[in-house]
C-alpha cells in the first residue's frame, strides 16, 4: 500500500486528537446524562489512542500500537464496569441525572 | 600445620558458641515468658551459661597462654577511612574473666532457682541474667572498644533492669534510675574517649592502639587526655569516687544480681578495661597517678562508710566498693595482673558473701538489718560456715584466696610509697573490722527478732548451700594461683597474663624489688592488722555485746558523719540534682508552656479551621469537581508554559 | 491524495464527536458516536495501522457501543427529555473547555518539533508485527489484561445483578 504519511504533517494529527480531546472534555462538562458522560470518556480515550498510532507510525515503532491496544482492553474493562454501576444507580434513584448523585458531600 | 588450622577453627566455633548459648536462652525464656514452667525456665538458664563455662574451659585447656586467637565477624561500620568490624579477641585476659563469669555465673544461676522460687517474675529474672551474661561475654570477648561499648552499655541495661526487678516498689525503680544515670555520665567519658581515640589513631582495635600509640612520647597530652576519658567510663562502671553512690543503692536488687553483677562481675568491668588497654595507660602515668589516687580514697571512704552500715548488703556493698577501689591502686601501680588476681579472688568471696548474706535473708523471710539478726550460727550452720570462709578471705587471713592477692597488691603499693602502703593497710584492717563486725552481730550472741519468726529459721535448700560450698572451696584455694615471690614458687596467674601484661611492662618504670625480709615484714604486719582489728571486732560486739545504734541520736558528731556516709548523696542532690530539677521547671513553665503548647495548639487550630473552611468546597455536584480539574490542569499547563 | 481523504476523515470525526456532545437524546449520542469510531478507524488505516483499526471495529463500534445501546434501551431514557446544566456551569464548561484547548495548541507551538524519516512501505501495523510485539516483550502485561478482563465480567455482573 502506498504509504499516505508523507503527504500529510504529522502535526495535523496532533491538532486533530487535541481537539476531540477538548470536544471530550466539554461533553463530560456539559451534559447531565451519566451515559453520555461515560461516552464523552470514550472519546477522549480514543483522542489519546489516535495520538499514539500516530506516532507510532511515523516514528516506524510498533510499541505505540501495543499501547494502544492496551487501552482497549482497559477501555472496555471500565465501560463494562461503568454501565453496571449506571444500572445499579438507576434502579436505587430511577434517574441517570449525575444531580441525583450529590449525596457524598459535607 | 593442617593440625593447627583445624585447632583454631575449632577454637573460633568454641568462643562463638560461648555468647550464643546464653542468648538462646535469654530468647526462650523472653519470648516464651510465662508459658515456661518455673523450675525449667531456671534449669534453661543455668544450663546455658553451664554450656558456656564448658567451651570457655575448652578454649582455656588448648590455647597455649603465649597465643590468642583474634577473628573478624563481619564488617560492621564501613566509611571512608572508618574501619570498624565486628570481632572477638581470646587470649588469656578474656579466658580469665571468661571463666569468672560463666563460672561464678553458673553457680548463681543455680541459687538463684531456689533463691526466686515462687517469685511472679521468675522467668524474668532468668531473661534478664542471661542477657547480661550474654552482654558480659561481648563485653570482654570484644576485640576492639566499640564491641566492648556495646557489651558495656547492655550489662548497664540489665543492671538497671534487675536493680529495679521488683518494680512494685518505688525506692526500687528510684535506684535503678540513679544506677542508670551514674553509668551515663561514665559512659559518656568513655564515648568521648573512643572518639579520641578513633581521630588519633583512625582504629578502635585494641592491637592497632596499642601499636599506635607507642609511637608517642610518654605522658602525651592527648593520650593523657584519653586515658582520662576512658578511666571516668571505669569509675562510673566500677563505682569509684566520684560515681560510686548508686552501687550501694543497687542493693535493692534481688541477692543473686548483687553477688553476680554488683560484686563479681559487672563492676569489675572498668578493671578490665584498663587492663585490656594497658599499653595505653602505661603511655600515661599521669592518668595512672590520677587512678592511684582516686583507688586509694576510694578504698579508705568505702572501708570507713562500711564501719557504720546496718544492712547486710549494704555492708558488703560498701565493702565491694572499697575493694575496687583496692584494685584501682593495683592498676595505679602498673601492677595490671595484680590487679587482675584480685579481681578474680574478690569475685570468689565477694559472690560467696553476698551469696551468704541472701541465704540468711532467705532464712528470715526478707530481713536484712543486722539489728534484728543475732545468734544465727546455731540455726544455719552451712551458711554460717561459708560466710565465715568469706569474711576470712576479704580480711586477708592466710591461706585464704584474698590474702594472696591483698598482700601482692600491698607489697605493690609498698615499693611504690610507704606512706600509700599505710594508708591502705589501715583500710584493708577496716576491711577486716567491719567484715567480723557483720559476722558477729549477726551469727553470734543472741536471737534478736519475735519468737515467732525465730520458729520460722531455717537452713536453706541443697540448690542454696551447694554453690556456697563451691564458692567456699575456691575462696580457700583460689589463692594459690598466685604465690608470692618469697615462696619460691611461680606465681601461675600472672605468668598466665603475661602475654598481655608484657606489652606495658617495657614502658613503665622498672621498680625497685623488695627484699624477702621486707616483705616478711609486710606480710606479717598486714595479718597481724587484720587479726587484731578482728579482735576488736570481737571484743566490742561478742564480749561487750554492743550493737549498733538504732537512731541518729545516740551518735556523736563523727560517726553520725560516718552513718550517713558523708552525706555525699546529700551533697550531690544539692549540687546535681536540685538545680536540674528548678531548670527543669523554669523550662517547663515558660518554654514548654507558653511556647511549645502555644505553637503545637495553634497548628492543630489553623488545621481546624481550614478543614471547617474548605470542606464547604465539597458539594458533591461530580460537575463541579471535574470542573476544577480542568481548571486545574490549564493553570498547570500555563505555568509549565510560562516558565 | 492522502491528504483529502484525511481531511473528509477529520471532518467527519469532529462533527460526529461534536453531534455526541450536543445531541438532544442519548440514542442519538449512541449513533454519533459509532459514526466518529468508524472515522477514527479510517485514521487508523491510513497510518498503516491495520490491526488496530480491525481491533478498534471490533471493540468499539461492535462491542461497547452495542452494549451502551443496550443500556439507553434498557433504562428507556429516550422518554425523558435530557436536562442540561444551569447557564453559569454551561459557561464555566465551554470556556475552561476553550481554555484547555487553547493551552494545549500554545504548548504544541512552542514543543519542539523533530522530522521523521518515513520509509516508503511501512508495515509495522500489520498483524504479523504487533503479535510479535504482543507475544515477546508484551507479554505478561497481555496476560495480565486478560485477569482485568475477567474481574471486569465479574465485576459487572455482581454490580447489575438485582439484589435479592
Amino acid at each position: 500500500m502506498e504509504n499516505a504519511l508523507v503527504s500529510v504533517p504529522h502535526n495535523w494529527y496532533l491538532l486533530l486528537s487535541s481537539l476531540l480531546f477538548c470536544i471530550g472534555v466539554m461533553g463530560v462538562l456539559f451534559r447531565r446524562n451519566v451515559i453520555v458522560i461515560l461516552m464523552c470518556i470514550e472519546l477522549m480515550l480514543n483522542s489519546v489512542n489516535l495520538l499514539l498510532v500516530s506516532f507510532s507510525a511515523y516514528a516506524q515503532n510498533a510499541d505505540g500500537q501495543v499501547f494502544v491496544f492496551f487501552v482497549m482492553v482497559v477501555a472496555a474493562a471500565e465501560v463494562a464496569v461503568g454501565l453496571a454501576l449506571i444500572v445499579s444507580i438507576y434502579r436505587n434513584v430511577a434517574s441517570t441525572d449525575i444531580d441525583s448523585m450529590k449525596k457524598l458531600k459535607w | 600445620m593442617n593440625d593447627q588450622i583445624t585447632n583454631s577453627s575449632l577454637l573460633t566455633i568454641l568462643s562463638i558458641l560461648i555468647p550464643v548459648f546464653p542468648l538462646v536462652g535469654f530468647l526462650i525464656n523472653g519470648l516464651l515468658g510465662k508459658r515456661v514452667p518455673e523450675p525449667i525456665a531456671g534449669w534453661i538458664g543455668s544450663i546455658a551459661v553451664l554450656a558456656s563455662f564448658v567451651c570457655a574451659a575448652a578454649i582455656f585447656f588448648t590455647l597455649p597462654a603465649t597465643e590468642s586467637l583474634s577473628f573478624n565477624l563481619f564488617n560492621w561500620i564501613a566509611y571512608a577511612n572508618l574501619n570498624i568490624s565486628f570481632g572477638f579477641l581470646i587470649d588469656p585476659l578474656t579466658i580469665t574473666m571468661l571463666l569468672v563469669i560463666t563460672g561464678i555465673g553458673f553457680l548463681i544461676h543455680l541459687y538463684s532457682i531456689s533463691y526466686m522460687h515462687g517469685d511472679e517474675g521468675f522467668t524474668r529474672f532468668f531473661t534478664y541474667l542471661n542477657l547480661f551474661i550474654f552482654f558480659m561475654l561481648l563485653l570482654v570477648m570484644g576485640n576492639n572498644y566499640l564491641v566492648m561499648f556495646i557489651g558495656w552499655e547492655g550489662v548497664g541495661l540489665c543492671s538497671y533492669l534487675l536493680i529495679g526487678f521488683w518494680f512494685k516498689e518505688h525506692e526500687n525503680n528510684n535506684a535503678a534510675k540513679k544506677a542508670f544515670i551514674m553509668n551515663r555520665v561514665g559512659d559518656l567519658g568513655f564515648l568521648l574517649g573512643m572518639f579520641a581515640l578513633l581521630m588519633l589513631f583512625g582504629t578502635l582495635d585494641y592491637a592497632s592502639v596499642a601499636q599506635a600509640v607507642q609511637g608517642y612520647p610518654i605522658n602525651d597530652g592527648l593520650i593523657v587526655g584519653i586515658t582520662l576519658l576512658l578511666f571516668i567510663g571505669a569509675m562510673g562502671k566500677s563505682a569509684q569516687i566520684p560515681l560510686y553512690t548508686w552501687l550501694p543503692d543497687a542493693m535493692a536488687g534481688p541477692t543473686p544480681v548483687s553477688a553476680l553483677i554488683h560484686a563479681a562481675t559487672m563492676v569489675t568491668a572498668g578493671i578490665y578495661m584498663i587492663v585490656r588497654s594497658n599499653v595505653l595507660f602505661a603511655m600515661a602515668p599521669a592518668t595512672l597517678d590520677v587512678i592511684l589516687i582516686v583507688g586509694v580514697a576510694t578504698c579508705v571512704m568505702a572501708a570507713i562508710i562500711g564501719l557504720m552500715q546496718n544492712d547486710i548488703k549494704k555492708v558488703l556493698a560498701y565493702s565491694t566498693v572499697s575493694q575496687l577501689g583496692l584494685m584501682f591502686v593495683a592498676l595505679g601501680l602498673g601492677a595490671f595482673s595484680s590487679g587482675m588476681f584480685h579481681v578474680v579472688t574478690h569475685a570468689f568471696f565477694k559472690a560467696l558473701l553476698f551469696l551468704g548474706s541472701g541465704s540468711v535473708i532467705h532464712a528470715l523471710h526478707g530481713e536484712q538489718d543486722i539489728r534484728k539478726m543475732g545468734g544465727l550460727g546455731k540455726y544455719i550452720k552451712i551458711t554460717f560456715i561459708t560466710f565465715m570462709i568469706g569474711s576470712l578471705a576479704i580480711s586477708g587471713i592466710p591461706p585464704f584466696a584474698g590474702f594472696f592477692s591483698k598482700d601482692e597488691i600491698l607489697a605493690k603499693t609498698f615499693e611504690h610509697s610507704p606512706a600509700i602502703w599505710i594508708i591502705v593497710s589501715l583500710s584493708s584492717a577496716l576491711t577486716a573490722f567491719y567484715m567480723f563486725r557483720l559476722v558477729y552481730i549477726t551469727f553470734s550472741g543472741n536471737y534478736r527478732g519475735t519468737e515467732e519468726t525465730r520458729s520460722k529459721i531455717h537452713e536453706s535448700p541443697a540448690l542454696i548451700t551447694i554453690p556456697l560450698i563451691i564458692l567456699a572451696i575456691l575462696s580457700i584455694i583460689g589463692g594459690f594461683m598466685g604465690l608470692p615471690a618469697i615462696t619460691g614458687l611461680t606465681h601461675k596467674f600472672s605468668t598466665y597474663l603475661s602475654s598481655v601484661t608484657g606489652a606495658s611492662a617495657g614502658i613503665l618504670p622498672d621498680a625497685h624489688h623488695l627484699s624477702h625480709a621486707t616483705e616478711y615484714v609486710l606480710i606479717g604486719v598486714a595479718v597481724l592488722a587484720a587479726i587484731v582489728s578482728i579482735l576488736i571486732a570481737r571484743y566490742m560486739y561478742v564480749t561487750k555485746g554492743q550493737l549498733p545504734a538504732n537512731s541518729d541520736a545516740e551518735l556523736n558528731g563523727l560517726q553520725k558523719l560516718v552513718s550517713n556516709k558523708f552525706y555525699v548523696d546529700e551533697v550531690y542532690n544539692a549540687v546535681f540534682v536540685k538545680p536540674v530539677v528548678k531548670l527543669s521547671t523554669l523550662i517547663y513553665e515558660y518554654v514548654d508552656k507558653l511556647v511549645v503548647d502555644n505553637v503545637v495548639n495553634g497548628v492543630a487550630k489553623v488545621t481546624d479551621l481550614s478543614g471547617r473552611t474548605l470542606r464547604l468546597m465539597q458539594t458533591g455536584s461530580t460537575t463541579f469537581y471535574l470542573l476544577a480539574m480542568v481548571c486545574g490542569i490549564v493553570v498547570l499547563f500555563v505555568i509549565r508554559l510560562l516558565i | 491524495m492522502a491528504q483529502y481523504i484525511f481531511y473528509a476523515l477529520s471532518i467527519v470525526t469532529i462533527l460526529s464527536a461534536l453531534y455526541v456532545v450536543f445531541a438532544k437524546s442519548p440514542m442519538y449520542s449512541v449513533i454519533a458516536m459509532i459514526v466518529c469510531f468508524f472515522s477514527i478507524a479510517g485514521h487508523y488505516v491510513l497510518l498503516n495501522a491495520q490491526f488496530l483499526a480491525i481491533v478498534h471495529v471490533i471493540v468499539y463500534a461492535g462491542a461497547i457501543m452495542v452494549l451502551f445501546l443496550f443500556v439507553v434501551m434498557l433504562l428507556n431514557l429516550n422518554q425523558e427529555p435530557d436536562k442540561s446544566h444551569g447557564k453559569l456551569l454551561r459557561v464555566a464548561a465551554a470556556i475552561s473547555g476553550g481554555m484547555l484547548f487553547l493551552v494545549l495548541l500554545l504548548s504544541l507551538n512552542t514543543s519542539e518539533t523533530g522530522t521523521f524519516i518515513l520509509p516508503e512501505k511501512s508495515d509495522i501495523g500489520l498483524v504479523e508485527h504487533v503479535g510479535k510485539k504482543l507475544f515477546n516483550e508484551y507479554v505478561l502485561p497481555f496476560e495480565i489484561s486478560s485477569v482485568l478482563l475477567l474481574s471486569a465480567i465479574i465485576g459487572s455482573v455482581v454490580l447489575a445483578k438485582k439484589e435479592s
